[in-house]
């Protein structure tokens, strides 16, 4: 039987869903052009004002935002509220740039709580559930974020934090945790820690999993299931938006719901910013029409997906956005041909013998781009023989030329020497960037 | 036939003393070593007298470690003594995969060389019906 949190919101109807929608932006581009001078300019600038708002087809005449845009005003300047009404501020870690900040008012905790409850609902999670979540708690939404979830529903949150992994696992075993939150990398480090430790997934009484705050590969979806005897499922978010739980999968797993009431996607072309036809891919753009610390108009992700209205299996009527395979600014352009992280990542992971530890290494030798993938060797290849060594190792090289069309060299590591990942993953060690 | 460990090792500075470094603590005694260098990567092969407790002890320090069979040929320190060997291996189609030697400290030969072959199922006996002299250690009675 299907978990519902909230059925009345997650089954509506299309045109129900619409209706509720318009008054929630109509009010939300008030509050911005009221309250937000950026907001107010732009608008000004190219003459609209709220009353032009007058169905949802006018979201495409209102300016797109951009995650400069929050830099520019770091670091209170896009809240919509006075300082008084903000309980909790986020931050993103800023390694691209100086960090953006976001605020919450007690009713965007509260909505955001509720999202997080309705995905972990999906996973099966109710009352009796016993919730880990290891994703880092601090400035970083993941932590709180999924935290304040949990206890909306009413389920045990056990409030782990990230690493000390030994002690998750003793956790995982002795309070028999039936969910866990975290970055799927972290859950492949838990996988390999219970390994070293003797424990097996027959130990654990987990049943599913949300992992997300890093793009991954369905290969390391069937390695994390197999591995840890759960499934596992994807859940979206941004800290620009929310944070996590924008949207996650239900049990189909054939793209991740938004909760439409919060927030409008839309998907836009990359090249001209206009909306692209239904069905296609582009760059995803969101609207939160709830938010009001730090409400966005048209926030664009940088996540590129494609976006379904159709009626899903599992009865929500909420758009379901594909699986991102990551976000633009990670994506890698070597010698004109453009690739994310985690589509090498998938193709690693259809060899068989390699196991999801690898770095991705980008140089520029006489003007030229190189890149080189570092795997641990894998135990069932290792032999005294060079030749069966250096023929994996051509076998990686060349499915990757015809499935991605690069040309990577494989450098083959010892066990155990990639760093293991405590939360998001560091895949790519891009060293052009240098000069 | 003989074990061998045979070691994986990025090539990087310190991989090897870390094999070495773990031998000399765990008082483990190399009779031969050899290896096989690609750009990237090293194939340490070394035969010890214990090579099931050394094995264990490079794997608790995270190498990755394999044990496997090599044949030990004993030859006289004498012009045509190894072409003798080579000759007979050829004669009897067997291919040499890899091979490197050491100076035996036994009374009764000078030298001992290290075989990998492609297909080493009755290898020895073919070897010795041969007049070849196999040995299946390499300890005994020092010079």
């Amino acid at each position: 039987m299907e978990l519902y949190r909230n059925k009345e919101i997650e089954t509506m109807g299309r045109e129900q869903l619409r209706e509720l929608q318009l008054p929630r932006l109509q009010n939300t581009v008030k509050r911005v052009y009221d309250n937000v001078p950026f907001y107010r300019e732009k608008m000004q600038k190219i003459g609209i004002t709220p009353a032009d708002v007058k169905s949802l087809d006018d979201l495409t005449r209102l300016p797109i935002t951009v995650k400069q845009d929050l830099r520019d005003n770091y670091p209170f300047g896009l809240f919509a509220v006075p300082m008084e009404d903000i309980v909790r501020i986020h931050a993103s870690s800023g390694t691209t740039g100086k960090q953006t900040v976001v605020g919450y008012t007690k009713n965007d905790i509260d909505m955001w709580a509720d999202c997080m409850a309705r995905c972990l609902a999906m996973e099966g999670a109710d009352t009796s559930s016993r919730v880990q979540v290891a994703y880092g708690y601090g400035l970083f939404t993941g932590g709180l974020g999924a935290h304040y979830g949990v206890e909306k529903l009413g389920a045990t949150v056990i409030p782990a934090s990230s690493g000390n992994t030994q002690r998750q696992i003793t956790m995982l075993v002795d309070f028999g945790v039936t969910h866990i939150c975290c970055t799927p990398s972290y859950a492949m480090n838990i996988a390999e820690v219970m390994q070293e430790m003797g424990v097996s997934k027959d130990d654990l009484k987990l049943k599913a999993g949300c992992f997300g705050a890093e793009p991954w590969s369905d290969g390391m979806r069937a390695e994390i299931e197999n591995r840890l005897g759960l499934r596992a499922h994807d859940i979206y978010g941004l800290s620009e938006i929310m944070g996590p739980a924008v949207s996650h999968e239900c049990r189909y797993r054939n793209g991740l719901h938004i909760w439409e009431d919060n927030f409008i996607p839309e998907i836009t072309d990359p090249d001209t910013g206009l909306p692209v036809k239904e069905g296609e891919a582009g760059d995803l753009v969101i609207t939160t029409v709830t938010k009001e610390g730090i409400p966005l108009i048209r926030y664009k992700t940088r996540d590129i997906c494609t976006l379904s209205y159709d009626k899903c299996e599992c009865g929500r009527t909420h758009a379901r956005m594909s699986k991102p395979a990551g976000r633009t600014d990670d994506m890698l352009i070597i010698r004109g041909v453009n690739v994310f992280p985690s589509q090498i990542e998938a193709v690693l992971l259809s060899v068989g013998e390699v196991q999801p530890h690898y770095q991705i290494i980008v140089d520029r030798v006489r003007n030229s781009d190189t890149m080189t993938v570092e795997i641990e060797i894998p135990e069932s290849i290792f032999t005294d023989n060079v030749k069966g060594i250096e023929s994996f190792e051509g076998k990686v090289s060349s499915q990757l030329n015809s499935v991605l069309g690069i040309n990577a060299k494989i450098r083959l590591v010892e066990p155990k020497s990639i760093a293991r990942s405590e939360g998001k993953a560091k895949r790519v060690i891009d060293n052009r960037s240098r000069g | 036939m003989l074990k061998q460990i045979t070691v994986f090792l990025e090539n990087k500075p310190g991989r090897l003393e870390g094999v070495t470094g773990c031998f000399a603590e765990g008082g483990v005694n190399l009779h031969a070593l050899s290896i096989a260098d690609t750009t990237d990567f090293g194939i340490l092969r070394i035969i010890v007298s214990e090579p099931t407790q050394a094995a264990a002890m490079l794997k608790e320090k995270g190498y990755m470690v394999k044990l496997n069979n090599v044949v030990a040929v004993a030859i006289g320190h004498s012009p045509g003594s190894l072409h003798k060997v080579v000759q007979t291996l050829r004669e009897l189609d067997i291919s040499i995969e890899y091979m490197y030697s050491l100076t035996s400290r036994h009374n009764d030969h000078d030298v001992i060389v290290i075989f990998r072959f492609d297909n080493q199922e009755d290898v020895e006996k073919k070897l010795a019906d041969n007049g070849i002299t196999v040995l299946s250690e390499l300890g005994g009675v020092e010079k």
